[in-house]
């Protein structure tokens, strides 16, 4: 009883690290960068959801939508100011150090419209606790809502990804950008696109993250967000299923080493384990090498 | 006409320098530092609220010593360096005293500049905590208890009042001030009635507490002890009532402030205890006077820090008139003489009556505990 309750515990933290990583793994099999101000445009979405409940007083829905639309606004913006100039000219080092830039620039912007004092987000969630067992198991609503979510992006973007034109412009973009252009793919609008669809995601990944962790401050994207980064990878970093594998993964070692091993080793155990998985398998457990990227 | 312009100019700015000089043999300049912004921003503002209040009636009523008092707080944002800068930026607005640091981690940097065997200028720290952050020189001293003050008076406390018997403990690893509290609220307990069932710790960033709450219901802990600040004690209160995990939740100085978070549900937070040395619905003629003026002023129940800042600043005018000090003299001469009126004196206010201090800095007062009900704290036996 005591190891499932640990592992419901898991599954929910896992799948707030999958919900972030998907938008990782899809900007980074699509556009072969790192965006590394992921974390910090999710903590953008969760204010601006913030923002609309407790100034605007609107429903959790529509607050919702306002955080995907500030979100994907923000994110196409980043890649056209910030990293589009740079991916032509420059090496992929230089667009990480961007990323890296915007990350900071972000934060602080925040820091300065919102102050940096801790709100406690309410949860958009309203469905009740889901109690098993008399009680002993206890699966909350946010729990439910954001697995389902994840499974829901999951399948739509592999959708979106094999059935549509865009979807097939992607794919044609990840595995070679130059032939892509050849063949008369519009290839700076298709990373728009990914962008757009990565910083939505983002928006709801945020949402949800303070859902179920209600501390906001301008700072709560950086530490899920490199977690998230690290599910990536551990699921294969490009690969859809993988980054969600990888997030629930992750989540539930975190929580196993914490309720088993130790509370303070926690983040030393899942490092390792990562590092382990990484010099057995250096793609990842789903990453394959270039084909099906994505 | 050029010539002319420069005689002037230094015309002027000698009649500048005069009467900037005139000004500091006028007034006490006292500062203070703390986050005014960012992270525990509702400490350094509490703090710099209250010690205007205490300012503006001590001046109102003639002044220490017959010179009036200036204020000036700056902001650290809870940045050990920053603190050190804020710092320097009142040695150069000339500070002779100063009331602070707030947190215990700026008290510390800030503690070393301040020492005789450097600027050597009289530090009253609120709020800093920490033992070691008033360990710097004998010219500093503390209002507040220190922190393993404050933890082995948590288990006193738990333990005469027989709010439990299995006890678990969250804490923050990644902190000084909760592993200090942790550490010696521990080594009491063994004195104890109750038994410590599970201890657990965090580290900095943490958002998921579940690991840790689950392990301390599976141990039937009745009575959790949380020595950390609000910001995380208001997830951890979520989080527990996601999990129907309901015991009695007590805190030390950190809880206070869990009702100022914006969005909070302040259901959340009914029934926690927390060691402060003040409550704000006091009925002595002090703490009333206080709470009218604060809530007339900046809109809010003060909390403990703004308290704590209040007394400092009486404790200040209290050993500055034992001393005989006046404001012509250097901060490096009010220095030597304040800190032997301070052992000297006993101050009341509303943090404790007959407050002594002893050479080390530590006051010498008795805790207090209150409750959170219906959204504002009562006072407890």
């Amino acid at each position: 009883m005591k190891f499932l309750s640990y592992l419901i515990n898991g599954i929910s933290l896992g799948s707030v690290y999958a919900i972030i990583a998907l938008g990782y793994t899809m900007v980074y099999g699509i556009a072969k960068m790192l965006n590394f101000a992921h974390g910090d445009v999710i903590m953008v979405g969760a204010y601006a959801a913030f923002a609309c409940i407790m100034n605007a007083s609107l429903p959790p829905y529509a607050a919702v939508l306002v955080a995907i639309v500030v979100c994907t606004v923000l994110g196409v913006l980043i890649e056209t100011v910030a990293y589009r100039p740079l991916l032509s000219a420059a090496s992929s080092l230089a667009v990480l150090i961007t990323a890296i830039g915007v990350s900071y620039f972000l934060q602080n912007v925040v820091l300065l419209i919102f102050g940096a004092n801790a709100k406690s987000f309410q949860s958009v969630v309203s469905l009740p606790n889901l109690k098993l067992a008399d009680g002993a198991l206890n699966i909350s609503g946010v729990t439910i809502v954001t697995v389902i979510s994840c499974i829901l992006i999951m399948l739509a973007l592999t959708a979106f990804i094999s059935r549509t034109k865009t979807g097939q412009a992607m794919l044609a973009v990840s595995e070679d950008k130059g032939a892509a252009q050849l063949m008369g793919i519009n290839v700076n609008g298709t990373i728009a696109v990914t962008f757009a669809i990565g910083s939505g995601l983002a928006a709801i990944a945020g949402v949800l993250l303070c859902s179920a962790y209600p501390s906001l401050s301008p700072y709560t994207g950086s530490m899920p967000g490199i977690k998230a980064f690290t599910a990536a990878v551990f699921g294969g970093i490009g690969s859809i299923p993988g980054a969600f594998l990888g997030g629930l993964l992750l989540g539930i070692i975190e929580i196993l080493a914490k309720g088993y091993i130790s509370t303070e080793l926690s983040d030393a155990i899942v490092f390792s384990v990562l590092i382990i998985i990484l010099l057995v398998k250096p793609t990842g457990l789903l990453g394959r090498k270039m084909q099906e990227k994505v | 006409m050029k010539k002319f312009a420069k005689i002037a100019a230094l015309a002027g700015v000698s009649v500048m320098m005069l009467s900037s000089t005139a000004l500091a043999g006028d007034t006490f300049k006292i500062g203070t530092i703390g986050p005014l912004t960012g992270a525990g921003a509702a400490y350094g503002n509490a703090v710099m609220n209250g010690a205007q209040i205490a300012v503006d009636e001590i001046n109102e009523a003639g002044g220490i010593n017959g010179a009036q008092v200036e204020f000036k707080a700056e902001d650290d944002q809870l940045d050990e360096e920053k603190a050190v800068t804020a710092y320097n930026s009142l040695k150069d607005w000339d500070m002779q005293i100063l009331l602070g640091t707030v947190t215990s981690g700026s008290c510390l940097a800030v503690s070393t500049e301040a020492a005789p065997d450097a600027d050597n200028i009289f530090m009253l720290t609120p709020s800093g905590s920490q033992k070691d952050c008033i360990a710097a020189g004998d010219n500093e001293f503390r209002v507040c208890f220190s922190d393993p003050d404050q933890g082995s008076a948590s288990a006193i406390y738990i333990g005469e009042h027989g709010l439990a018997e299995k006890v678990g403990v969250i804490y923050n690893s990644s902190i000084d001030y909760s592993k200090g509290i942790y550490a010696t609220f521990r080594q009491e307990a063994e004195e104890q009635p109750f038994e410590i069932v599970a201890a657990e710790a965090f580290t900095n960033g943490s958002v998921d507490f579940s690991a840790q709450l689950q392990s301390l219901k599976d141990a039937g802990a009745e009575l959790v002890y949380l020595p950390f600040y609000y910001d995380e004690i208001a997830v951890v209160l979520k989080q527990a009532k996601d999990m129907d995990f309901a015991p009695i939740w007590f805190g030390v100085d950190g809880m206070d402030g869990l009702l100022t978070v914006e969005g909070f549900d302040q259901s959340l937070a009914e029934g926690c205890i927390l060691l402060t040395p003040f409550s704000a619905d006091a009925e002595d003629e002090l703490t009333v006077n206080f709470v009218t003026k604060y809530q007339e002023l900046y809109g809010e129940v003060p909390n403990q820090f703004a308290a704590d800042a209040y007394d400092g600043m009486y404790i200040l005018k209290a050993a500055i008139e034992k001393a005989g000090a006046t404001p012509d003299m250097s901060a490096s001469e009010i220095s030597d003489i304040v800190k032997v009126a301070m052992t000297e004196i006993s101050v009341d206010g509303l943090t404790g009556t007959g407050m002594t201090w002893n050479a080390d800095g530590e006051p010498s007062k008795s805790p207090k505990t209150v409750q959170i009900q219906n959204g504002v704290y009562v006072g407890m036996e």
